[in-house]
């Protein structure tokens, strides 16, 4: 700690928050309570996980079951929200940036 | 305490808050505190015809643990400093 006290933003990953700090101004994946997504740049976060995303795009994910099949089938409801503040208890994941081969 | 600051000035402008029960909140940010607690004037619900009961309601205080989302105006928000005042905190919060 002490040898890197004068460069703080030297980019290594000692805590998990490190991951997020570096995640800064990146799009990144958040998994949310109650089947949701966000991708979004991240703008800011907090200890809580509050976050604000820029261009977020939410996706809902919601089951449904065939009356005749039983089959459950998946919706998902895609909407864009430029800047969302996120509350962080709803948060369980986040994912730093994305690269070409995911989301 | 970035985002109280960060909440306190966007007072007097227009947001919309998502509660946790799909309740969305359209109105003029009055004040905030620092549990995230917001109160709203001048509201109205986006989605009337599901929650008919709210139609009355000019005001209201909403309680920051029941909120899912805020919606805020982009133009309004500054990343670069958002960014950099997140960066701030993280360093400070690493050397308590």
């Amino acid at each position: 700690m002490a040898e890197e006290a004068e460069q703080p933003t030297v980019a290594t990953v000692e805590e998990p928050f490190d991951l997020v700090r570096l995640s800064l101004d990146e799009k990144i994946y958040v998994k949310m309570r109650n089947d949701r997504e966000l991708r979004g740049r991240l703008h800011a976060y907090d200890q809580h996980l509050n976050m604000i995303l820029g261009d977020a795009e939410e996706t809902v994910t919601t089951v449904e079951i065939d009356d005749e099949t039983y089959e459950e089938i998946y919706k998902s409801t895609k909407r864009t929200i430029p800047m969302l503040f996120v509350r962080g208890d709803g948060v369980i994941l986040i994912s730093p940036p994305m690269r070409a081969n995911v989301g | 305490m970035l985002f109280y600051s960060f909440f306190k000035s966007l007072v007097g402008k227009d947001v919309v808050v998502e509660l946790k029960n799909d309740l969305s909140i359209h109105g003029t940010l009055h004040s905030v505190d620092q549990f995230l607690n917001i109160k709203l004037t001048d509201i109205s619900v986006t989605d009337p015809d599901r929650y008919p009961h709210m139609l009355s309601v000019k005001n209201c205080f909403i309680r920051g643990s029941v909120v899912r989302y805020i919606q805020l105006p982009a133009d309004e928000c500054d990343t670069q400093l958002l960014q950099d005042t997140a960066r701030k905190e993280a360093s400070q919060n690493k050397k308590k």
